[in-house]
């Protein structure tokens, strides 16, 4: 046996030790769980992490909502599946995080008294069978930008969790697209219903993305130690470009007057985004906040037994 | 707290097992069940082993600067690595 | 007006067909319920592998079964009332809490197992090559439900309690899952050292309800299949 003080890096080492990090960070290098690390570093990693995390296990319930209304059975097994992904990336990135010093407990303890964030736009409701599409198009497309430079991220477990989450990842986009290329290509009604859809949802998808750089504050140091690869704005308009034009295909039109393609640079220019409600959807205000939060409270709450009695069982099994 | 377990996979025509991430679970008979079902949704896996995360000892070859003797110590920092497990109570 | 609802003329094999694809379907969407609400999030996983492999059995018979009717799978599903669904009246029963749900999923999986065993031998090739597949799937249905309910029994007072509340529940609806008696004593060979590991009372055979093989079916299946069917029926020849 040994003591937890040989398994305790210094990582107070001062200017000195910083340095030598970041030479390591700007060569490329991979950080893994037991190196050498600033407080700054691993505290950004599992809030940004856990984050995600968060954002993932939330994200099963708007979603959720609809596997036992999906209208056909290949439509319900796929969206289930998807769900189920879903929580598997939750736990995938829970596990990089425990790599870093705090408990899956902890974490799960700090979404559900309110103190950590997960993604805004799981805060909205999913009222038709086109906001399933939309979720998988847009959603999924916008996380998927986000998700694929991560794969390159510094720190190793949180590289190789994105790795396998994009790998899994490429059929939720294609199956949302094609959830929606079904409805506008059907009856009125349910062209009707994306269009509805597309309408609710744009602005929130725009805001996912987060703050305009101008505003965010974590960015610099994210940034400078490769934990974040793009910047806001960067991501926001490489998503809008990517995804206009697949809207036009669908015969679908933007909520947004200002969108407009630009000559000059070709790039889609959008309107002015409502940042008003993003801090309001983000501090708790938003249609679902309370309701996705009680959801996930009820779940702890009610498996409490349960887990409680498979930890009775096993220690029952060790005793001699 | 329930204990975490890292799961190694050897896949269908694979040479070794390969760490692939970690389940928690309360006994051993749980965690492998966890792995199957979170590790080889896609029929990825053949054989798969689960380790307590506490039982595994690491080498530390990465820091080249380190302030001390690289030593046997944890593969990472986890808030029960520490505590002593009820078998080893016994010894 | 004409219904968007179909009827189905049953020959024998049609017959068992559904009565074996309800089973799947029913069960499977009852299990898919606790998505985003499970005890712990490998069970999600878990649980959400278990309804996949219904929901994916399910498609197979249907399939089968609607190549002799002349229907499609999701007309099938979506498209009958609730007195032509054929599926044993335990299946439909509410999911309760964990305990209940996993001695359900392990009495139905027991007896579908030995099912898909004997079936792997069956005269009917399509139905002999479902069972190839489901047999794998339910095997492994029935050791997670048996391991879940050994450590639910044998775990805390109120685990067991719980675990011991749900058996005497479900088992006046075990009855209908057999049609020998046969049938009924291998799959107590199977269930019953499962209950004694999990310290659990077997509970004494008395009235066995029953009505689902003949479409009488209990008040919860009404509102099942209003929820999952309801985007068809509102929308009707509308595709997905």
């Amino acid at each position: 046996m040994y003591t937890q003080a040989l398994n305790t890096r210094d990582t107070a080492g001062g200017a000195d030790h910083d340095l030598r990090f970041q030479a390591r960070i700007d060569a490329e290098d991979r950080i893994e769980p037991n190196d050498s690390m600033p407080d700054g570093y691993r505290r950004t990693l599992v809030r940004q992490i856990s984050q995600h995390a968060h954002s993932e296990i939330v994200g099963m319930l708007p979603e959720g909502n609809w596997i036992t209304r999906a209208p056909s059975l290949r439509r319900k097994a796929a969206l289930l599946a998807k769900v189920q992904d879903e929580g598997g990336h939750g736990l995938y990135l829970y596990a990089a995080a425990e790599t870093l010093g705090v408990s899956r407990e902890e974490l799960v303890d700090q979404l559900l008294s309110g103190r950590a964030k997960y993604s805004s736009i799981f805060n909205y409701p999913t009222l038709s069978w086109a906001d399933i599409g939309m979720v998988g198009w847009l959603v999924d497309g916008a996380a998927i930008m986000n998700q694929i430079p991560l794969c390159r991220c510094s720190f190793g477990p949180y590289a190789r969790a994105m790795i396998r989450i994009c790998k899994e990842e490429s059929f939720h986009q294609r199956q949302g697209y094609e959830i929606m290329l079904t409805l506008c290509r059907g009856t009125p009604e349910q062209k009707a219903m994306a269009q509805d859809a597309l309408d609710r949802w744009w602005w929130p998808c725009l805001m996912m993305f987060g703050p305009p750089d101008t505003q965010s504050n974590h960015s610099d140091l994210s940034m400078r130690w490769k934990i974040k690869r793009f910047t806001n704005d960067a991501l926001r308009q490489k998503f809008v470009d990517a995804t206009v034009p697949q809207g036009h295909y669908l015969g679908l039109t933007f909520p947004d007057p200002d969108l407009h393609f630009d000559e000059a640079d070709g790039h889609w220019r959008f309107g002015a985004i409502d940042w008003d409600e993003f801090r309001r959807v983000l501090t708790g205000d938003g249609p679902c906040n309370a309701e996705r939060l009680d959801a996930r409270r009820k779940a702890q709450a009610d498996g409490a037994w349960v887990r409680e009695a498979a930890l009775a069982y096993a220690a029952k099994a060790r005793a001699p | 707290m329930m204990p975490l377990w890292e799961v190694f996979i050897r896949s269908r025509n694979g040479l070794a097992h390969k760490h692939v991430g970690s389940v928690h679970a309360a006994d051993a008979t749980m965690a492998l069940q966890a792995a199957r079902d979170v590790y080889t949704r896609r029929g990825e896996g053949l054989s798969i082993w689960v380790v307590p995360s506490a039982a595994i000892t690491a080498s530390d070859p990465a820091d080249r600067d380190a302030l001390f003797e690289p030593t046997g110590s944890k593969i990472y920092r986890h808030p029960t690595f520490y505590q002593v497990p009820d078998e080893v109570g016994h010894m | 007006m004409t219904t968007t609802s179909i009827t189905v003329t049953e020959t024998p094999r049609i017959r068992r067909l559904l009565t074996l694809a309800d089973d799947a379907l029913i069960l499977g969407h009852r299990i898919s319920e606790w998505t985003g609400h499970a005890p712990l999030l490998e069970e999600e996983l878990a649980l959400a592998n278990i309804a996949l492999d219904l929901i994916g059995q399910a498609r197979a018979l249907f399939t089968e079964a609607g190549n002799e009717s002349g229907h499609t799978e999701d007309q099938l599903a979506f498209l009958r009332d609730p007195h032509q669904f054929r599926n044993a009246l335990i299946i439909e029963l509410p999911n309760g809490d964990f305990a209940y749900t996993i001695v359900r999923l392990l009495l139905v999986s027991a007896a579908s197992d030995l099912f898909w065993q004997a079936t792997l031998a069956s005269s009917d090739p399509a139905l002999a090559a479902i069972a190839a597949k489901a047999g794998k799937e339910t095997a492994y249905h029935l050791r997670h439900a048996a391991e879940w309910l050994i450590r639910i029994g044998d775990g805390t007072d109120e685990s067991h309690r719980r675990a011991q509340a749900a058996l005497d529940s479900l088992w006046p609806y075990t009855g209908e899952l057999f049609e020998t008696g046969a049938e009924r004593e291998a799959w107590n060979a199977v269930v019953t050292p499962v209950l004694h590991q999990a310290t659990l009372q077997r509970p004494g055979d008395g009235w066995m309800q029953a009505g689902g093989r003949s479409g009488r079916h209990t008040e919860h299946l009404g509102h099942l299949l209003a929820e999952m069917q309801v985007l068809p029926r509102t929308y009707p020849g509308a595709i997905w």
